[in-house]
């Protein structure tokens, strides 16, 4: 049964993740990306985060791709698009060559670490598993306790992003005329 | 696999038949319920609207047009199946499905009755098991819930675009816009609730509401209520905020193009979104299908059973939050575009965020014994700094767009 809605959801997000870069059409490549998000999120669940599952949802297919949905209608560049054009020469093989290079070191990561990983005792603890709001209440110790300084500069990383946004897209009022 | 099928005592251990085909026929009774439920929704609209317009309404198809939408439904069976010739057909026949899925797996998660009563917490017995009259219990279900709000855009956004025609498209930027807006006060209103309960899951939220004191709508100060349903009512694209299918600006909106059982997927998935919200309401804030308590007397319906009993309350409970959805659409004229962006913005965003602070203030000074008066005056303080600061930006604003010689 595990290894059932495992292989659905990894091949729901393969499927989709291979449709955000082979789709001609924008929409439909956005789309792609929203299946591969589900797929992501099945497994979280599977793992029993479901609160990332959740946030990954809301925060992602909710809002960023429905953003990115809406971008495209509204500036009306939902034309199918012919991928045999390179607008960078070369960018194909320099993007096959990194591809390549990070699943070499995906690879290597998940071989040199496997015992580290898989070791008992280590990961969600007893009492995670036991009650179901644990999960959630251990995150949020992580979060706005132990990182709670890293998590506010992050915020406040967004924070600059959204005033340089308004002020690049700002109009200057009008200078008055110099006088004659 | 129980980490798939969310936290239910049912599911825990080595799965039997037995449980197996508990969970079978709770998802069939689900289903049924959501499309009758449906059906006679569509019926007790056009009742009400009717008689608040003095007219009779629906009174042919059955006892009292009870059948009117079965009959409308059928026809609509029968009619012809268009796409239009410059549609995006993939995508064209997909968006009724997207509008129609995430309509139905909300429900999932509404506690939809159980006992109450001498500590029972909800759980009834079914064929020698202990389970709860509800679908799934995810430790996460309020996120849920959340989740499948923002994933029903897709449908009305897709259905627009794939359409191929300009009115649609309209309608369906405009859906886009103004659901993503609506979810981050409605957001903020669950998140008060969340602080509140200290719980994510559904049940738990339920459990902790025993009598009308405990209500959460009490507990949280009334104000995130009132911001979550005018924040549902604009998720839900219905009257005053039904921008999106505005008809005398965009034909019918997003579902202009669509005929047949494709549009009635589209009118399913409304009224099932309607219902779905109201018993969401009932859920968060008025203790679901808890039966009604009042300093310590509880009320009980004669001659019903404990274990049915809590369906009753939360019937009579939903029936009351989809008569005021009726009343809203009956008597409130449709919002301007930018009243709409400036409510959702400028009032219910802030006001939300606003209130959470002070709830989240009280709880930090309950558990540090602070004073009780300072806490809520030094909030009350930091809330209108705030309150002036968001005022001089929008002033400035303001004085900008005049200037630029803008005519709103």
């Amino acid at each position: 049964m595990e290894l059932f809605v495992f292989v659905a959801a990894a091949l729901m997000a393969l499927v989709g993740s291979v449709g955000v870069v082979m789709r001609n059409n924008p929409v439909h490549a956005a789309m792609s990306l929203v299946l591969t998000l589900f797929g992501v999120a099945v497994l979280f669940v599977q793992q029993g985060a479901h609160f990332l599952a959740a946030v990954q949802i809301i925060v992602y297919a909710g809002a960023i791709v429905v953003l990115f949905l809406f971008v495209i209608m509204l500036l009306g560049v939902d034309r199918a698009e012919n991928l045999r054009i390179e607008p960078l020469a070369g960018q194909r093989a320099v993007a096959g060559a990194a591809g390549a290079a990070m699943v070499g070191l995906l690879t290597a990561a998940v071989l040199t670490s496997e015992s580290a990983v898989l070791e008992d005792g280590k990961g969600l603890s007893a009492t995670t598993l036991d009650s179901p709001d644990a999960n959630i209440r251990q995150l949020a110790e992580s979060i706005f306790g132990d990182n709670v300084f890293a998590f506010e500069i992050t915020s406040v990383l967004l924070l600059v992003a959204v005033v340089g946004t308004v002020i690049l897209a700002r109009r200057l009022p009008k200078q008055p005329e110099a006088a004659a | 696999m129980d980490a798939i099928l969310a936290v239910d005592p049912l599911l825990e251990g080595n799965l039997l038949w037995t449980p197996l085909l508990i969970v079978l026929l709770k998802v069939l009774v689900v289903f049924v319920v959501g499309l009758v439920a449906t059906m006679l929704m569509v019926w007790f609209e056009r009742k009400v609207i009717a008689g608040m317009q003095n007219r009779v309404g629906p009174n042919k198809a059955g006892p009292f047009g009870l059948l009117q939408t079965l009959a409308d439904g059928t026809k609509l069976f029968l009619k012809e199946d268009l796409i239009p010739e410059r549609a995006d057909r993939f995508v064209f026949k997909l968006a009724p499905y997207l509008a129609f899925v995430p309509a139905f797996l909300a429900f999932a998660i509404i506690p939809l009755g159980g006992d109450y009563r001498n500590g029972n917490g909800g759980m009834v017995e079914l064929f020698g098991h202990q389970t709860r009259v509800q679908l799934a219990d995810p430790p996460v279900g309020v996120l849920f819930a959340l989740a499948i709000s923002a994933i029903a855009v897709y449908g009305i956004m897709l259905a627009g675009w794939a359409s191929g025609s300009k009115y649609p498209l309209l309608g369906s930027v405009r859906a886009s816009a103004q659901m993503v807006s609506y979810e981050a006060a409605l957001g903020l209103s669950v998140a008060c609730v969340l602080l509140v309960a200290g719980t994510m899951s559904t049940s738990g939220i339920v459990n902790l509401q025993g009598s009308v004191g405990n209500w959460n709508v009490v507990t949280t100060g009334f104000v995130p209520f009132f911001i979550f349903v005018i924040a549902a009512t604009a998720e839900l694209n219905r009257p005053p905020f039904d921008l999106v299918e505005a008809e005398q600006e965009l034909v019918g909106g997003f579902n202009t193009e669509y005929a047949s059982i494709r549009f009635a997927l589209f009118y399913l998935a409304e009224f099932m979104n309607t219902i779905t919200m109201s018993a969401l309401i009932v859920t968060l804030f008025f203790g679901g299908p808890q039966p009604v308590s009042i300093g310590g007397t509880t009320l009980d319906i004669p001659l019903i059973p404990n274990a049915l009993e809590g369906t009753v309350w939360l019937l009579l409970k939903v029936l009351v939050f989809l008569y005021i959805y009726v009343w809203f659409r009956a008597t409130l004229p449709r919002f301007r575009y930018d009243q709409l962006m400036d409510l959702g913005w400028k009032v219910l965003i802030p006001a939300s965020l606003g209130w959470f602070m002070l709830l989240a203030a009280q709880r930090v000074g309950e558990d540090a014994g602070w004073d009780r008066i300072v806490v809520t005056l030094v909030t009350a303080l930091v809330l209108i700094g705030g309150y002036t600061l968001l005022q001089l930006a929008m002033k400035v604003s303001r004085d900008n767009r005049d200037r630029d010689g803008a005519s709103f």
